[in-house]
């Protein structure tokens, strides 16, 4: 018996949603009396795992899985699960992982829940908190298969340290048969993307046009940020739609969220409610985004922006 | 090519979300339900292999009566045959396997279902039928084209996207980018005539068990009033010392 959780990889180092995993299991685990073992594929360094609670970690190298591919990674990881005879298996909610839990359950006969925001309200019923209508309310699930997955949303558990000798082991699974080839990747290595960022700027119609988009990308620039934008303005055009986020486009649950000439719409707001900390530029007092946000500015983006771009730049300077 | 389109029945997204019997049941008082937004797509999407390459499309849903305006619509968007397997929908495994029977039996070659429903936000039903089926999976896909049987897809990852080839039998989880917004339509009265007349089969369940129960609900805790200030110093102040986000 053991928890077992996926922890992915990025250009060979572990992605902070992995630490982040791993510090959810490690807290499963201790409820359970048991251990974690870590399941990477291709997995560079495992040290940083052993720092959030891994004991063990089963590392999966196979060229063949230098591209993702969710069926196979979902037979690897159903296989290290059968060797530790785990009860327990943790995922993130990155679009890969997504892709391969419900394929994973498939494999294990075991009931998924995913977006969990806590730790287990108890082990015996397996009973766990999840987020249900897009944000608008929470649910408590209970899992009775033998087998458990869960799916834990980004910034929901933290990172706890919990020092561990993180064991490694070459690991080697039978992967089937790959159904589904990746032909070519097409992703901005430069630009932070909107599941991994910490900070999000986000604009909306009140940017009046594309050609303003200059100042946003500033500011997401100046704070390490990826950016984001209401639905009208990808459905104009004015942004790609990668950026659109909301109930019908990506979930946001970054640590910070900036809103700038949004009105935030119950749509909108459904879509980056888990956002830890969210801030609100826009023109009109009224505007519903000042009943959801934490800390808000009354006035013109116009004006408003160019000085808090100066000002951060100054700000970034003195604290770095 | 055989498409089967699965269709989620769910609450408009502007509804307000409440719930009853001790926190335990969703509220459908005063709700208006819809076609899942992903789902639409598909739908779309797939009237397009209708139109351009002869394909058949007939719609799906797992739900009671109550869920049979929504299939009506399906049809009326151009859907050729609706089907409702007569049993409340209660986890996302019990759901697929309902599924899996009904693709098993229609011989479907492509099944186009939604990456999520907008209600209890599972993400799984359509890789769980791909798992049951044997079929290959593309998830979060934004474009799809089919050819005999081979198909390429696109799909949005994390920063950006990624082009697979695979083969059918196929399912998908769409969204949006499979059409644009502006490629949705509006069923017309011709449309709405038509859909009245074609047929919509109601099936019993195969009585497939479930693996996780929703126990209870709870609602987010009312959240205090936003701090207004009137310089962007302040507010570099507030995020840097108070909020600790910056
Ligand atoms: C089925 C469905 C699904 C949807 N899904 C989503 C979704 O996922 N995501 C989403 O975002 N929307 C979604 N919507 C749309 C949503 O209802 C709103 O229409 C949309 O969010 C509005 O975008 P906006 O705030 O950019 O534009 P607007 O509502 O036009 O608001 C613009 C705001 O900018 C302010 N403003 C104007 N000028 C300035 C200025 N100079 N400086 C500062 N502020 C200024 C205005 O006061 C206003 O509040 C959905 C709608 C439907 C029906
Ligand atoms: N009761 C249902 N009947 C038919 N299709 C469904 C049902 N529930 C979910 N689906 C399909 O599965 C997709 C993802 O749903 P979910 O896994 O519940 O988030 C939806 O967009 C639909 O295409």
């Amino acid at each position: 018996m053991s928890v077992l959780v996926y922890t992915e990889s990025e250009n060979g180092a572990f992605k902070k949603a992995s630490l982040e995993v791993a510090s959810y299991a490690k807290g499963v685990a201790d409820m359970m009396g048991t251990s974690v073992t870590a399941i990477a594929v291709n997995g560079g360094d495992t040290a940083p795992l052993g720092t959030y609670g891994v004991d063990k970690v089963l590392n999966l190298k196979d060229s063949k899985l230098d591209a993702f591919n969710a069926a196979a990674y979902a037979k690897g990881i159903a296989a290290a699960a059968k060797a530790e005879g785990a009860t327990v298996v943790v995922l993130s909610q990155s679009a890969n992982a997504k892709y391969l839990a419900p394929l994973l359950a498939v494999e294990l006969e075991a009931g998924y829940a995913s977006n969990v925001v806590a730790l287990p309200e108890s082990a015996a019923p397996f009973k766990v908190k999840r987020t249900a209508f897009t944000n608008k309310a929470f649910n408590i699930t209970e899992i009775s298969t033998d087998v458990k997955i869960v799916g834990l949303g980004k910034n929901a558990y933290g990172l706890k340290e919990n020092s561990a000798a993180a064991a490694t082991e070459d690991f080697s699974a039978d992967l089937g048969t790959f159904g589904v080839e990746v032909a070519s990747v097409d992703k901005a290595t430069d630009k932070v993307s909107i599941a991994d960022a910490e900070i999000v700027v986000s604009a909306g119609r009140g940017m009046k046009g594309p050609e303003n988009w200059g100042m946003i990308e500033e500011m997401a620039d100046i704070l390490g940020a990826a950016t984001a934008c209401s639905k009208p303005v990808s459905d104009l055009g004015w942004r790609p739609h990668g950026e659109h986020v909301g109930q019908t486009g990506k979930p946001v649950a970054s640590n910070l969220y900036i809103a700038i000439g949004i009105s935030g719409a119950i749509q909108h707001l459904a879509g980056i409610n888990s956002s830890k900390v969210k801030v609100v530029i826009n023109t009109d007092p009224e505007a519903p985004f000042f009943k959801a946000a934490d800390y808000g500015i009354v006035g013109d983006a116009f004006e408003i922006v160019p000085q808090l771009n100066e000002k951060l730049k100054a700000f970034k300077a003195s604290n770095s | 090519m055989k498409i089967l389109v699965c269709i989620s029945h769910v609450p408009d997204t502007t509804s307000k979300i409440n719930f009853t019997e001790g926190d335990t049941k969703f509220d459908t008082n005063g709700v208006q339900f819809v076609i899942n937004p992903n789902d639409e797509f598909g739908l779309t999407r797939a009237m397009w292999f209708k139109e351009k390459q002869g394909a058949s499309v007939d719609v799906v849903n797992v739900g009671g009566p109550e869920t049979e305006p929504t299939l009506r619509k399906a049809l009326a968007i151009g859907a050729d045959t609706a089907i409702r397997v007569n049993t409340e929908a209660k986890d996302g495994f019990q759901v697929a396997k309902e599924l899996a029977k009904v693709v098993q039996d229609g011989g479907y070659d492509l099944v186009i279902a939604g990456r999520e429903s907008i209600d209890y936000n599972g993400g799984m039903v359509p890789g769980m039928l791909a798992g049951l089926t044997g079929a290959n999976f593309v998830n979060t896909c934004i474009s799809l084209e089919v050819d005999g049987t081979n198909a390429t897809a696109t799909r949005e990852i994390d920063g950006g996207k990624e082009t697979v080839t695979t083969s059918l039998p196929l399912v998908i989880g769409g969204q949006k980018g499979l059409v644009e917004e502006s490629d949705l339509r509006i069923p017309n009265m011709r449309g709405i005539m038509m859909a009245r007349k074609k047929p919509l089969s109601v099936v019993e369940p195969a009585g497939a068990a479930t693996e996780t129960t929703a126990v209870a609900f709870e609602k987010p805790a009312p959240k205090g009033a936003v701090k207004l200030v009137d310089t962007v110093d302040e507010l570099i102040d507030l995020l840097h010392n108070e909020a600790k986000a910056i």
